[in-house]
């Protein structure tokens, strides 16, 4: 390390702050919660854990990467219906079929359901599947250079599309009820509820684990590339790096997080239905992570666990009001607050530079990260992409 | 100058944009220690051809780097044969700090695995950037907070780490004092040595002090060509930038 003293100390001031947050954030989930929620609450904080791990992925790929995924129901969905997939299938027994194919179509079970009977495919599935439509879907998008609302509207569009996919295959995959009335998971009755906080325990300890590999990647080279290519994409290029494979690989990350998300949804929900996987749903993780932070490791999982929590808090008292507080409070932190709640702390430390009163060039601390437009963090060149710039 | 130096060879190269044609056919060649400037009045095409040899405007023609054909290949293919650029208005990573903006011009050819790693140590030709564009004490500053003229050199010094055998730099002395100018040529003096440089650029001072020797481009074809002297003598090139109702009366 030839770092100056000065920011080396700051470095692992931060770091102890990160590990503290972990601490604090594994006591919580792992002894707090248990000990004081009832089965019910904590099996409802164990589905706002399954929206934390999306919302990593999210914090990822749009706080760190820019791209605006408003379609991580898809890869929550693909990993929540091969969870459900092998559940039905061990519910209804060896060669058994599972009870709404009985019930609407022809007691035959399709090809594609069979592989799902081991567990070892189902568990690589959960991973592999979501994580392989993002890469092709990946590809296609960012060789195209596809970015900022495009990019947006086009993963909005595939969510969409997918939900209605889903409702039209009611034989095959329970249409729009979708797939539910598990009983069993690996083996353990879900009735049991000693099973049910086991469930909770690993979804918590999953999102930990998610945490950890996105701090990693926060503080590795990659990190440092990614925010390169979310605020000057065609630099990056200019420097003898592709930029697709970069934002490749921050978006198949987020989709298998969302997948795991889903797959764990699933056993503790006790349903995935198209309701789960569509626009909405899709949109409603994002503004999770708006609110708490997008750019900050620990805010779009606060920002979701608070705002699914507010939801169920509130739809409970007062049953036709929450979607208008949900929309208030969007409005407000992106007007007062672009940069999510968790900016608050960043905002007091760079408050005495933005009131004029830093120094130019001495050691900072990290400003509000990109408070700038919500759709597109990157300030598009696209005035050298375009070719604007010719005349000159 | 050896047989197997560096050079940049460009032979009838057009950029077309819409039947609009940017770049008319111009032919040069740039060795090894030359510091070319490429002047001209606005709309000559000079960032044109800028382009053109980067992979950023389509080109037909020829532009090749020592034995490597460059037209038709991508930015960033370009960028790891050892061309590299700057812009005409600085663009650096701002929420990153020199040393991280550094780090990252040196890191092309990185495996993926070690960039999933944090960076232990400074790289040395790194280090060596730092101190050739004199940004050494601010190396744990964010590039947003730098002044202009440093975000110029920290840009050099991203093309100098990258390793770039040819340096294009797009105006870079433009919007600074007379301080920053001279420290800005004498760098490139300094860096130009060992490299093949290409400047556009507008200050004819600058140009004057600098320029080992000057292409002059005017409406997408090549005007003149030569030492600084031989450019200034040419008539066509007074009559380019007098005016030419002035040189007939």
């Amino acid at each position: 390390m030839t770092d100056t003293t000065a920011t080396s100390s700051g470095k692992l001031r931060r770091n102890y702050g990160v590990l503290f947050g972990f601490v604090l954030g594994a006591l919580a989930l792992l002894v707090l919660a248990p000990a004081v929620l009832s089965d019910f609450r904590l099996s409802l904080l164990g589905r706002f854990v399954c929206y934390g791990i999306v919302a990593v992925g999210i914090g990822l790929a749009w706080g760190r990467g820019g791209m605006l995924t408003l379609g991580q129901g898809v890869f929550f969905g693909l990993g929540g219906y091969v969870m459900a997939f092998h559940l039905k299938l061990a519910d209804a027994g060896p060669s058994g079929v599972p009870d709404f194919m009985l019930l609407y179509g022809s007691g035959h079970l399709p090809i594609w359901w069979e592989p799902f009977r081991s567990p070892v495919v189902t568990l690589l599935g959960i991973v592999l599947i979501p994580s392989l439509v993002a890469f092709g879907l990946g590809i296609a998008i960012f060789r195209r250079r596809v970015r900022g609302a495009y990019f947006a509207i086009l993963s909005q569009a595939l969510a969409a599309a997918f939900a209605i996919l889903l409702i039209g295959q009611q034989v095959t995959l329970g249409g729009f009820n979708g797939l539910n009335g598990f009983r069993s998971f690996f083996g353990f009755n879900l009735y049991d509820p000693v099973n049910k906080r086991m469930l909770f325990y690993i979804a918590a300890i999953a999102l930990l684990a998610m945490l950890a590999v996105v701090w990693q990647l926060y503080r590795s080279r990659y990190g440092e590339l990614l925010i390169a290519v979310r605020d000057q994409e065609e630099r990056v290029r200019f420097l003898g790096y592709d930029p697709a494979n970069i934002k490749l690989v921050a978006y198949v990350l987020a989709a298998a997080m969302a997948g795991i998300a889903g797959a764990l949804f699933v056993p503790i929900v006790g349903i995935i239905s198209p309701a789960n996987v569509g626009v909405v749903p899709s949109i409603a993780f994002v503004i999770g992570v708006a609110i708490g932070g997008r750019a900050t490791l620990f805010g779009p999982v606060l920002g979701a666990i608070a705002v699914a929590w507010a939801q169920t808090a509130l739809s409970e008292n007062f049953p036709s009001f929450w979607s208008y507080f949900q929309g208030a409070l969007f409005v407000l932190v992106i007007a007062f607050l672009p940069a999510g709640l968790s900016s608050v702390t960043l905002l007091q430390r760079s408050l005495p530079r933005r009131w004029g009163f830093g120094t130019r060039g001495g050691s900072l601390s990290p400003p509000p990260s990109d408070a700038g437009s919500l759709l597109s963090p990157e300030p598009d060149l696209s005035g050298v992409s375009a070719g604007t710039e010719t005349g000159q | 100058m050896t047989m197997d130096a560096d050079y940049l060879e460009l032979s009838d190269v057009r950029v077309v944009f819409d039947g609009f044609v940017a770049v008319d056919g111009v032919s040069m060649t740039v060795l090894q220690g030359d510091l070319r400037f490429l002047i001209g009045p606005n709309g000559a095409g000079k960032t044109t051809l800028v382009d053109a040899i980067t992979g950023l405007a389509p080109a037909t023609g020829s532009v090749r780097f020592g034995r490597t054909e460059l037209v038709g290949k991508k930015v960033h293919q370009i960028a790891r044969l050892g061309i590299g650029r700057t812009f005409q208005t600085a663009t650096v990573f701002e929420e990153l700090t020199i040393l991280q903006n550094l780090d990252i011009a040196a890191g092309a050819a990185r495996r993926p695995l070690s960039l999933l790693r944090r960076r232990c140590s400074v790289p040395p030709e790194v280090e060596e950037a730092m101190d050739m564009v004199g940004l050494t004490a601010l190396r744990n500053t964010q590039a947003g907070a730098l002044a202009h003229g440093q975000k110029q050199w920290l840009e050099i010094g991203m093309l100098l780490v990258q390793d770039a055998r040819v340096l294009l730099l797009d105006e870079p002395v433009a919007g600074m004092s007379a301080d920053e100018r001279i420290q800005t040529g004498e760098l490139l003096y300094r860096i130009g040595s060992a490299r093949t440089v290409v400047v556009v650029e507008h200050d004819m001072d600058f140009m004057r002090s600098f320029a080992t020797s000057v292409t002059v481009l005017h409406a997408g074809k090549v005007l003149s060509e030569g030492t600084v002297a031989q450019v200034q003598a040419d008539p066509r090139v007074q009559e380019v930038y007098l005016g030419r109702s002035e040189v007939a009366s």
